[in-house]
């Protein structure tokens, strides 16, 4: 027996019985062959900005990007630990706000802030779930509401810190080549995206990796049923609070980013309707799917952009996209598309 | 102002704000009784409420009374078209799908109260005009208002559930669906019914509550999420819990926004909530644990 098959202790082959026989295997989408699809996607990704002379289609590139680093971490949560959160836009903010508190207000280098930002958001989200997360039902989404809530009015009233409605101005940007916007626009918004797209594409392989690992299968036996996993031996609570303080650090790297790519932090951004918009992401995309993060952020981002000029009545669309979704195809768009495929590829068998 | 009138002052300001809260608790209560479902979608109600009757009366110049009623009308309508929207996915999804649906039922509803009636505040006059004191603190004549008509509502879904057939089976469904079915209710039906109530007592809170904080398209969201805290706070599903949390909650803001900080009165609520959720989930006054 090899090295690499003799920790198939009980409880892992148990679990992989489990997940045979009750769980789809489907459910992990197109993430199986991850390489080919995340080399296709840097490839993409890395040629994408020279298709435009826009700078604009580059900033809502790296929206994405932000967006989807977000995601990635939600649906982790949503679709294998089975929890939904409503608050994840704090943690965002938290990431955002922490890292241009320090680098502002005391001058540290942004290698130290972000890490710094990315650790103090895990261990509020720890606090936060550890107690609701022990609890059976969706305590944690009621959690995350009303601490979601909380950190918005905080970032807006704590003057003294966050600098209150006003927000914080001139946040150092991301320029590890010494570019500045003044000088280069164009070059600066490049090297911003090429740090967004691989921080992402990290992020999307390290998930799916995670999805296909032990602690992934656990999640999934979790999802599916938690009284099943836990007669497995499955530290249920514990799985749970893991993947959500690991969803709010990809938060707060995306606060990050996005703090030191617009240079300027307010609360804003941070209200509830942005952790309902994150959801929709997930939602659209499709729960259980990494790469569903991906066609979420990037679904909503650019929709966003699009019916800015028709003013605010995008939320209409959203709302009905939504309902829309959740009623017809809950598992979303990534689930319905890969199953029309596969129809299409068995009737072409069949003939 | 001495420190009795002043606290006095303080106790009604709570007790309008926590009647209003405890309305919107019923509204929770009442389809989470019937489906397990927690209808994000509440606050809305409340804001279709109050916009309806703001508008209605500013534009189509209705008396009050007519404004009301057209006002619980067109938000029950809108409730029985997001229960038969929930009803389909009610027998298999999971409960994160429904509460998803709810929201976007939510995002739909303000979205489309600001394309037709207006992204301004609007104003609503007071039901009667005057003021009453007692021991040097004024009362709004508004807040009596709010109590008398928090009050009816009570009775009246008490009597509905007491001595209508209809109620009799709501009742029933929330007991046990199988044992529902088994007895011939239609429980699609009483989901329906569930959501246009919700969507009656929601609108009754709104239009109650405009003439003190004006009727405007994003009133709901807070409105709505005060509600689902003292709902609760009461232990979901539980009627008494959610009026006497909402009650309570009312009177701790008002108490903590004269005494601690102004500044942070909108977080007292959830600030409560995340120690309920820690310490006791099953709610403060609720003794039977429901989950």
């Amino acid at each position: 027996m090899s090295a690499r098959e003799s920790p198939a202790s009980p409880t892992s082959e148990a679990l992989a019985q489990v997940e045979k026989g009750h769980l789809d295997r489907r459910v992990l989408g197109l993430s199986r062959p991850t390489w080919p699809f995340v080399l296709a996607l840097a490839v993409a990704m890395a040629i994408l900005p020279f298709c435009f002379n826009n700078t604009y289609y580059i900033t809502v590139l790296i929206f994405i990007g932000i967006n989807t680093i977000t995601a990635v971490g939600l649906n982790l949560l949503m679709g294998y630990a089975g929890q939904v959160s409503l608050g994840h836009a704090a943690f965002v903010g938290l990431g955002a706000y922490t890292s241009a508190i320090l680098s502002t207000k005391l001058g540290l280098p942004l290698w130290a802030t972000i890490p710094a930002a990315v650790a103090l958001t895990s261990l509020i989200a720890y606090l936060v779930g550890m107690p609701t997360l022990r609890l059976q039902g969706h305590y944690l989404a009621m959690a995350t509401l009303g601490f979601g809530i909380i950190a918005y009015i905080v970032f807006k009233q704590w003057d003294l810190v966050t600098s209150g409605t006003s927000g914080i101005v001139d946040v150092p940007p991301l320029s590890p080549f010494g570019r500045t916007y003044a000088e280069t626009p164009r070059l600066f918004d490049l090297q911003t995206y090429y740090i967004v797209w691989a921080a992402a594409c990290l992020l999307l392989v390290l998930s799916a990796n995670i999805v296909d690992s032990r602690v992934g299968r656990a999640f999934r036996a979790v999802h599916g049923s938690e009284v099943a996993a836990s007669t497995l031996g499955v530290n249920v609570s514990g799985f749970k609070i893991q993947v959500f303080v690991l969803s709010a650090a990809y938060a707060a790297l995306a606060g990050c980013l996005y703090a030191h790519y617009v240079k300027f932090v307010n609360p804003e951004p941070f209200r509830f309707t942005f952790s309902i918009e994150l959801v929709v992401m997930v939602v659209i995309g499709g729960m259980a799917s990494v790469w569903g993060a991906v066609v979420g952020a990037g679904t909503i981002t650019i929709l966003s952009e699009l019916l800015r000029s028709v003013g605010d009545y995008d939320v209409i669309a959203f709302g009905v996209i939504l309902m829309v979704i959740m009623t017809f195809m809950p598992q979303g768009l990534t689930r319905a598309a890969s199953d029309l495929l596969q129809a299409i590829l068995r009737g072409r068998r069949n003939r | 102002m001495d420190l009795a009138s002043q606290l006095l002052q303080y106790l009604f300001a709570g007790i309008t704000a926590g009647s209003i809260y405890a309305i919107i608790a019923l509204g929770f209560t009442v389809v989470y009784n019937c489906t397990e479902v927690i209808n994000f979608a509440q606050g809305e109600f409340v804001m279709l409420g109050a916009m309806v009757a703001a508008w209605s009366i500013i534009t189509l110049h209705l008396p009050l009374p007519i404004a009301f009623l057209l006002a619980v009308a067109v938000t029950s309508v809108v409730g029985i078209g997001l229960g038969c929207v929930v009803i389909p996915p009610l027998k298999r999804a999971s409960v994160v799908t429904l509460i998803i649906i709810t929201i976007g039922g939510s995002i739909l509803f303000r979205g489309l109260a600001m394309l037709i009636l207006g992204q301004d505040a609007l104003p609503m006059p007071q039901f009667s005009e005057g003021s009453v004191m007692v021991a040097n603190a004024v009362i709004m004549p508004q807040s009596l208002w709010i109590l008398g008509v928090g009050l009816a509502c009570v009775v009246l879904l008490r009597l509905f559930y007491d001595k209508t057939m209809v109620g009799r089976a709501m009742r029933a469904t929330a007991c046990s669906k199988e044992g529902a079915l088994t007895v011939g209710i239609n429980i699609n039906r009483m989901v329906v019914i569930s959501f246009a109530l919700a969507g009656a007592i929601g609108a009754v809170a709104g239009v109650i509550v405009a003439p003190i904080s004006l009727a405007s398209f994003d009133m709901g969201t807070m409105l709505g999420l005060k509600g689902f805290c003292a709902a609760i706070f009461g232990g979901l599903g539980n009627f008494g819990g959610g009026i006497l949390a909402g009650l309570m909650l009312g009177i701790i803001e008002s108490f903590g926004a004269g005494y601690i900080s102004s500044q942070y009165k909108d977080a007292i609520a959830f600030v409560l909530l995340l120690g309920i959720l820690f310490f006791r989930p099953q709610g403060v006054l609720s003794g039977r644990k429901r989950e």
